[in-house]
C-alpha cells in the first residue's frame, strides 16, 4: 500500500510549480494515495523482457531540411503575453537576478 | 423535416443544388444555438459574424459557378481546445481565458478549405481532462436528453450540440474516450481515428501519445464524410501518418456477411449496468442477424487499462502543461512588486488551473519523479505493450472488436465528482483503444429510460473503413440514431 504524506505532496507540488492551499494538500494526499494504491495492481504482472511502449507509431526520427520558413511575427508572438514588452520584442517576467 | 434535422450531406447537397443558401443555413443554425445554449451551456463562444461572412462567401462562390468543396456551407462546431486564428480558444481553463490563437489548427484549415462554416467553440472539461464535462471553468454542459444529467466528457459540448440539432457536425478530441463516451451519452455517432490519422497541430496537447481529433455526427455517413476531409499527413505534425486516405464514404456498402466481430466476453462481463448489457447484447444480435459472425476473443490485459492509462496520460500531461506559466500567453496571477519568478509561476498555476488538472499534474509529476519512475511509469508503458499485443492477436481472427462504450448509462451531474477514482473507473472500455492507438466509433444502440446508450466498434490501425462500414450497416437496420431529445 502506498502511504503518501503531506510532505510528499508538498515536494511534488514544488516540482510541478503549484502553490497548493492547505485544503488542496489534504485532499490530494488522500486522492492521490487512492489512485496510486489502485495502480499497485500492475506490480503483479510479469513484464520481464517486455519493451516499453512510449508511442504506437513506428516512424520515429522524422527529419526535414533546416531551412528558414515563414513564422509568427514578433507582434503576433507577443500578442497573448500577460506582460509583453512589444517595443523591445521581449516577454517581461519578475526579476530573476539580484 | 426541418432544416436543423438535416445531415451534413443533405445540407451540402441542398446548397450545391441551390435549394437553400449557405447563408440561410447559417442563420437558422445560429438561431438554434441561441435558443438551445442557455439550457445546454454547450458553447464557450459563438462566432456569428465570422460564420455569416463565410457562409455568404460560399454563396458567392456558387453564384460564380465555382466548386464548393465536400463540406460546402455545412455548419460545424469545434471543441474549444483547438486553435482557430483570431477566435478565443480557452480549453475551458481560466489559465487561457484570454487566449487568441495567432494560427489555425490543421483540422481547422482542412475544414475551411472543404467549405465548412465554423459557428463556434464548444465547452469541454478543462484541457480535455474529465468524463463528465464538470471540470470546465465555464460550468458543466447539460445532457440534451435530461438537464440534470452529464453529457459525458471531455467533449461534452460537441456531443450535446450535435444531439440537440444545433449543428450536424462537431469536432472533439479523444485521449481516453473523450469523443466516444459523450457520443454514447448523447445518442450520436462519435469517431476516434487511429493515432496519427488526423493531424494534432493546433490541438492544445493533453497526452501527446494518446490525443486524437475526430468528428461527432448524427449519422455514420456524415462521420465518414468528415473523416475524409480531416485525415492525412501534415508536415506540422511528425506523428501524423502519410498512409493513403481511402474514400471512407465508398466503404459504406451495408454489407456485413464477411465481417467477423470479436467480443471480449470476459472483459465485458463484470461491472456493466443491466441497461447497457441489454442494449449491447441486442446490438450484437442485430449484427449477427444481418450476416456478421460473432467470435469470442480474449484481451487478458484489458482489465489493467485504467491504471496504465492514468499513469501514462498524467505523466504526459504534467510535461505538456508545464508551458502554462504566466509568461508567453494566458493568465498571470496578480503579485506583489518584489515577488520572485518562482512565486509567479506557482501562484499563476494554482489560480489558473482547476482541481482535476492540478490533480493530474501532481499524479504525473509523481510517477515521473526519481524513485517512482520504474515502478509506475515504466511499468505502465510495459503493460501498454502487452495490451497492444492482446489486440494484435485478436485482429488475427476478427475484423472488428465490439464493446459497450461506457459500462454505465449517463449519470447525474455531481454524482461522481467527490471521488476521482470512481470517475476514472467508468472509462474502462474506452482507454485501452487509445493506449493501442486503434480507431473506434461509438454508435447509438439503445436507451436506459430516456437516456441514450451506445456501443463501440474498434478496428485495426488505419482501418477506419471497416468499423465505419459495420457501424453504417448497423445504423441502416436500426432506428436508434433517429430519436431526438426533448430538450433541444
Amino acid at each position: 500500500m502506498s502511504s503518501l504524506t503531506i510532505a510528499d505532496v508538498e515536494r511534488i507540488a514544488a516540482l510541478a510549480h503549484l502553490e497548493l492551499t492547505d485544503e488542496e494538500k489534504q485532499l490530494f494526499t488522500k486522492q492521490l494515495a487512492d489512485i496510486l494504491n489502485y495502480a499497485e495492481q500492475l506490480q503483479a504482472i510479469d513484464t520481464t523482457g517486455v519493451p516499453a511502449t512510449a508511442h504506437v507509431n513506428a516512424a520515429l526520427g522524422v527529419e526535414r531540411a533546416d531551412e528558414p520558413r515563414p513564422s509568427l511575427s514578433t507582434d503576433e508572438a507577443l500578442g497573448n503575453a500577460p506582460d509583453g514588452a512589444g517595443e523591445a520584442g521581449l516577454f517581461r517576467v519578475p526579476r530573476v537576478i539580484g | 423535416m426541418t432544416l436543423v434535422d438535416r445531415t451534413a450531406l443533405e445540407i451540402r447537397d441542398g446548397i450545391a443544388a441551390g435549394t437553400i443558401s449557405a447563408s440561410e443555413v447559417c442563420r437558422v443554425t445560429l438561431e438554434r444555438m441561441a435558443s438551445a445554449n442557455p439550457r445546454l451551456n454547450a458553447f464557450n463562444h459563438v462566432a456569428a459574424d465570422r460564420a455569416l461572412e463565410r457562409a455568404a462567401g460560399i454563396d458567392r462562390q456558387r453564384a460564380a459557378g465555382l466548386p464548393l468543396g465536400p463540406l460546402g456551407g455545412v455548419p460545424i462546431a469545434v471543441k474549444d481546445n483547438m486553435c482557430v486564428r483570431g477566435m478565443r480558444t480557452t480549453a475551458s481553463s481560466k489559465i487561457l481565458d484570454s487566449f487568441i490563437p495567432p494560427y489555425d489548427a490543421t483540422v481547422v484549415q482542412r475544414l475551411e478549405a472543404a467549405g465548412a462554416v465554423i459557428v463556434g467553440k464548444t465547452n469541454c472539461d478543462e484541457f480535455a481532462m474529465g468524463s463528465s464535462n464538470e471540470n470546465s471553468a465555464y460550468g458543466p454542459v447539460r445532457n440534451p436528453w435530461n438537464s440534470d444529467t452529464t453529457p459525458g466528457g471531455s467533449s461534452g459540448g460537441s456531443a450535446a450540440a450535435v444531439a440537440a440539432r444545433c449543428v450536424p457536425l462537431a469536432l472533439g478530441s479523444d485521449t481516453g474516450g473523450s469523443i466516444r463516451q459523450p457520443a454514447s451519452f448523447c445518442g450520436v455517432v462519435g469517431l476516434k481515428p487511429t493515432y496519427g490519422r488526423v493531424s494534432r497541430y493546433g490541438l492544445l496537447a493533453f497526452a501527446s501519445s494518446l490525443d486524437q481529433i475526430g468528428p461527432f455526427a448524427r449519422t455514420v455517413r456524415d462521420a465518414a464524410l468528415a473523416l475524409s476531409v480531416l485525415a492525412g499527413h501534415d508536415p506540422c505534425d511528425s506523428t501524423s501518418s502519410s498512409a493513403g486516405v481511402p474514400d471512407y464514404s465508398a466503404a459504406l456498402t451495408g454489407e456485413l456477411k464477411s465481417i467477423r466481430v470479436g467480443v471480449p466476453r470476459a472483459f465485458v462481463s463484470a461491472g456493466v449496468d443491466d441497461s447497457v448489457r441489454q442494449a449491447f447484447d441486442s446490438a450484437l444480435g442485430t449484427l449477427r442477424t444481418h450476416g456478421a459472425t460473432l467470435v469470442d476473443i480474449d484481451l487478458p490485459h484489458a482489465k489493467f487499462a485504467i491504471p496504465v492509462y492514468y499513469l501514462v496520460a498524467t505523466a504526459e500531461a504534467s510535461s505538456n502543461l508545464a508551458r502554462y506559466d504566466g509568461v508567453k500567453y494566458g493568465f498571470r496571477a496578480a503579485l506583489a512588486k518584489d515577488a520572485s519568478l518562482k512565486t509567479m509561476y506557482s501562484r499563476t498555476r494554482d489560480e489558473g488551473f482547476g482541481a482535476e488538472v492540478k490533480r493530474r499534474i501532481m499524479l504525473g509529476t509523481y510517477v515521473l519523479s526519481a524513485g517512482y519512475y520504474d515502478a509506475f511509469y515504466l511499468k505502465a508503458q510495459q503493460v501498454r505493450t502487452l495490451l497492444r499485443r492482446d489486440y494484435e492477436r485478436a485482429f488475427e481472427s476478427v475484423d472488428v472488436v465490439a464493446m459497450p462504450t461506457s459500462p454505465i448509462p449517463p449519470f447525474r451531474l455531481g454524482e461522481k465528482t467527490a471521488d476521482p477514482l470512481q470517475m476514472y473507473l467508468a472509462d474502462i472500455f474506452t482507454v485501452s483503444v487509445n493506449l493501442a492507438g486503434l480507431p473506434g466509433v461509438s454508435v447509438p444502440c439503445g436507451f436506459a429510460g430516456e437516456l441514450p446508450i451506445g456501443f463501440q466498434l474498434i478496428g485495426r490501425m488505419f482501418d477506419e473503413a471497416t468499423i465505419l462500414r459495420v457501424a453504417d450497416a448497423f445504423e441502416r437496420v436500426t432506428e436508434w440514431n433517429k430519436a431526438a431529445p426533448a430538450l433541444a
